[in-house]
Parts: C-alpha cells; structure tokens; sequence
C-alpha cells in the first residue's frame, strides 16, 4: 500500500524516526568515544567541542550513551509492540470471528487487564519478578496486546458481515482461510497506526520503569537510568539530565507525529 | 434508570474479583521463595520459616486465596514487612496527599486545556490550529520524569520561586502538579478539539447563528456546553493516568503519597505493601470508571437504553 504523508508534522515524524534509527545502528563508527570509556579526571564537564553532550559522573561520553541508550529503547519498542500485536491480533480476531462464550471469556479477561491504570501492572510485574530488560519487555507486553486486540475485534466484527466475507464462505473458504486472507487484513491499517503511537509508548515506558531503578539495570545505557541518574547532579551538571531527556522526548515526538500522520492518511475525516 | 445502576454495578464485581485475583498473584511470581527473597540471601531458615507463616504461604493455594479475599473485603491487606504497621493504616495516612497532588494536576490539565482546544478548534485549519496542536503533542511526548527535575532547575534551583521537594504550603504543589498535569492536558486538547469540532458542525449552532446569536456565544453557551458531556467522560477516564503518573512524580518531588510509598516498598521488597498500593490504586480507578459510567448514564437517556 502506497501512502502519501502529506501533512508536514509527519514527514518530520518520519525524519525524526530515521535519523534516530541511522544513528543508533552507526554509533561505534560515528563517534571516538566508546561509551564505557572513561575519563575521570574530565568528569562532570559540560558541553565541549569534543564531547558535544558533556561528560557524565564517570567521565563517560555522554553523547555515546545517547545513542547506545537508542539501541535499548528502539529494540524495547519494536519487540514490545510486535510482541503485542501479533498476540492482540490472535486474540481479538478469534474473539471478534467467533464471538459467544470465548469472546465473553477474552473480553472478561480484557476488563481485568483495563482495571489497571497505564503502568501500574507493569510496575507490579517488573517489581516481583526482578528488575531487568527483559522483564520490563515481559510486563509491557503484557498489558500491551489488549489494546491491539480490542481494535482487532471492532474491525473484526465489522469485517465479517461484510459481503464478500459471506461469499468466501459461500464457496468453502475454511476459518482459517477466510481470517486471515478477508477479515485480519481490514484491521491493518488501524493496526498500524496504533503499532506507530505504540512504540512511542514503550519506549516511553521502559524509560520511566528504568528512571525507577525497575528496568535496565547500570552499567547498559538507557534514557531512564540516565535522567535518573543525573537527579543528583542537577545543581553542578545539569547536562546529565537534560541530553538524555531531551533525545527521549524528540523521539517520543517522532513517533506521535508520525502516528498522527498516518492516521490522516488512512482516515482523513478525522483532520 | 435502577436497573441500569444495578447492572452497571453487577458488572464491576468480576471485574474486582479479577483485580483482587491478580494481586493476590503477584506474591506468587517472585522467583523462588517470597519469604527468602524479602529477608535476602544471608537469612536464617528459621528467620524464613516465621515469615513465611506470618505472610501464610505456608498454606495451601486455595486457603490463601480465601484468606486474601475475605481480608481485602474488610480492608485487612496484612503488616508491612518493613515497618510492621498495617499496611491499610499506612496507604490511608498517604491518600490525602496522593488525592491533593491529582486533583491539583488535573486542574492544571483542564485549565490548559480546555482554552487551547477551543482555540484550536475555532480555528481549524489554521496557524493556531496547528501550533496549538503541535504543542499538544509536545505535551504528551515530553516524560514526566525529565519534566519534573527541568521545572525544578528553572524555578527552584535559578529563580528561587518554588521549593525543589516535600509537602505542606501550595508553593510546594505548584512543580508536582505542573509535571503530572501537562501530560493530560496535551490529551484534553485534542479531545476538546474534537468534540468541540463535532458539535460546531450541527444544525443546532447553525440555526443558533441564524437566529442572530453572537459567535462568541453560539461556540461557548452553545457547542462547548455540549461538547462537555464526552469530555468529562474522558477526564474521568484519564484520572487512572493520573494515579500512574503521580507514581514517578512523588518519586521526583519525595511527595509522600501513595506512589512514593509503593516504590519504597519495592525497594524493601515488602511485597505485602507493594500488593496493598497496587490493590488500592486499581480498586479506586474501577471505582471512578464505576461512577463516571453511572453519570454518563444520569446525563445521556440514550446510554441506558442501550
């Protein structure tokens, strides 16, 4: 499917989204700096020409942590939100398809996960099972696939009334055949939509269960444990919190415009 | 209208049962023994075995669940393990201060919002539309957590106006409340936006204008009053946010409220607490999505009779 995003805030989401990936992926060549080397007697120093972002309490480039943190939150996003997507997906379109006692059962089970506000139970997880990435990738994932399987089964109900549904059961398409090929494929672009908004999520999410000390644990570099970590050194070097914070919020942002844009482009009444 | 109220309220008891269900689970996810892992490595078996009795995991699964229950329902959520008081008289003498910090954001929140997007919506399509907007979506991608600690260097640390932590005078709310409320003010821009916009565009404001009422008027007496119905729905709806939010900002602002509470107690480990702070956050957001359902119900006759 071709899409033209025509409006400017999505392309810049777009540009955004790009240049954040490209950088992630070249850190080691695009620096000097290792992010684990350290410089001690330098540490706490601000913004030079050398280290464009300062250094940390280490000594520690912290420029380097930025984009090595990208890695951390980038992966976080795309594992989370494919992980409850594909899941969301299975559950709301057999939900949806099948309706009567399993979508009762599924949509109980989805009022219980709704019962918890945003993080709450990823809070709750993460602390009971242990800090780590891969818990906080777990407890995201685990309220993540509801909202993506109740889109799923709006669609899902509305799609199998339609008529060529009917006809491609009319010549024996089977359950299987007629999900996936006629009904899942209408919920794409909504999906897809959420899937963008939903990435800007996670990533916002690891970083806050991180900036509580319940995500990606020292020395790994994450925005989080970053902002976190420069709260003691607000007064004398401030620049600890604000790189991290601010690279954090531009790619929140790029994500969000770009959601916004392809919901436009998908659904233009909405504008 | 009674048989609504009764079936909207049938509704929430699963719905409980399930929450109560699930935190009552969460002690059981610890890898390994709870009791080792709350008293850590170095602990005597016998110091292992007391706890586990006084926490009743030595129990069978079910008689622990039954207990948890009929403990929850008489507001019995056991003794933290860190300060051996209860933990439901703890969460109590920290609920006033969680409530004054939401309630204050979600001031914030309305206070922004509201004009913004009306202004936004007033003029569709225009400069404003689109600054107003963009600004809202800065809003809602700008962490809290980096907020926070930013809003603390600009008028605590350089200007002195406002103190950097604690509770008492309203001074002290300013920071905390501008941090959590920002976030959801972002979202009931648009929200207002939109309603707004659906509203602007009936027969009702038309005919309203035809009748030679001013614009000013036929936007704020008019469409704005009706526009509020939905965007109450979605304040409330928002206010579990809120709680979540206000988590990370009494961490920030060491606000001692209910938030502050549960992540000193994930620290200690005292799992008791950290299932007493999840139950009762949960707990009042079914509640408030409860009442805000049942007033929806009193405000829109169509809801009912669906």
């Amino acid at each position: 499917m071709i899409l033209r995003l025509r409006s400017g805030q999505a392309s810049l989401g777009l540009i955004i989204v790009a240049i954040v990936v490209l950088g992630a992926l070249t850190a080691p060549w695009l620096l000097p700096w290792d992010a684990t080397t350290q410089d001690l007697p330098n540490r706490l120093h601000g913004p030079t020409l050398q280290h464009w972002f300062g250094l940390d309490e280490l000594g520690r480039d912290i420029l380097a942590r930025v984009l090595l943190g990208a890695r951390v939150s980038l992966m976080v996003g795309i594992i989370v939100v494919g992980v409850s997507s594909i899941v969301g997906m299975a559950v709301g379109g057999v939900s949806g398809y099948y309706g009567g006692r399993i979508d009762q059962i599924i949509g109980r089970v989805m009022d219980v996960l709704m019962a918890f506000p945003g993080m709450l139970l990823a809070i709750a997880l993460v602390a009971v099972l242990g800090p780590s990435l891969v818990n906080v990738v777990l407890a995201l994932a685990v309220i993540g696939w509801v909202g993506y399987a109740r889109l799923v089964r709006g669609q899902v109900l509305r799609a199998r009334e339609f008529e060529y549904v009917t006809a491609a059961k009319a010549l024996g398409a089977g359950t299987v055949r007629v999900l996936m090929r006629h009904v899942l494929p209408t919920a794409v672009p909504p999906l897809l939509v959420q899937a963008t908004l939903g990435m800007a999520g996670a990533i916002l999410s690891e970083a806050a269960l991180s900036f509580l000390g319940l995500g990606v644990q020292p020395p790994t570099p994450s925005w989080g444990t970053m902002i976190n970590g420069g709260r003691v050194h607000l007064l004398d070097a401030p620049h600890l919190t604000i790189f991290p914070g601010l690279f954090l919020a531009i790619v929140v942002l790029g994500f969000n415009f770009l959601g916004d844009g392809l919901r436009d482009a998908f659904d233009p009444r909405g504008k | 209208m009674l048989r609504y109220f009764l079936h909207r309220v049938l509704l929430a008891v699963p719905v409980l049962l399930g929450v109560a269900t699930l935190v009552f689970s969460l002690i059981h996810l610890v890898p390994g023994d709870p009791a080792q892992a709350m008293l850590g490595d170095g602990a005597a078996p016998k110091d292992i075995a007391e706890l586990r009795t006084s926490l009743g995991l030595d129990q069978p699964l079910l008689s622990q669940y039954v207990t948890f229950l009929r403990h929850a329902i008489t507001g019995d959520l056991g003794k933290s393990f860190r300060t051996g008081q209860p933990v439901t008289t703890m969460i109590i003498e920290r609920i006033p201060a969680t409530a004054e910090l939401a309630m204050a954001a979600m001031l914030v929140a309305i206070v922004i919002a509201i004009p913004l997007g009306v202004v936004a919506a007033v003029w569709r399509g225009t400069a404003i539309d689109y600054s107003a907007m963009t600004f809202a979506l800065a809003g809602v991608s700008i962490p809290n957590f980096w907020l926070g600690p930013l809003l603390a260097i600009v008028f605590s640390v350089e200007l002195g106006w406002l103190p950097v932590s604690g509770r008492g005078t309203l001074a002290h709310l300013v920071l905390p409340a501008i941090s959590l409320g920002l976030a959801l003010a972002a979202i009931l821009a648009r929200m207002t936006r939109a309603s707004l916009l659906e509203e602007l565009g009936e027969l009702y404001v038309r005919a309203a204008r035809a009748r030679g009422v001013s614009s000013a008027s036929a936007i704020t007496a008019h469409a704005l009053r009706n526009s509020m119905v939905p965007l109450l729905t979605i304040i409330a709806l928002q206010f579990g946010a809120v709680l979540t939010g206000a988590v990370i900002t009494e961490t920030i602002f060491a606000w001692p409220g209910i938030g502050r509470l549960l992540i000193q107690s994930i620290g200690f480990r005292d799992y008791p607490m950290v299932q007493g702070c999840i139950l009762l956050i949960a707990v009042t957001y079914v509640t408030v999505n409860l009442i805000t359902d049942l007033m929806y119900g009193v405000l829109d006759p169509r809801i009912r009779l669906e």
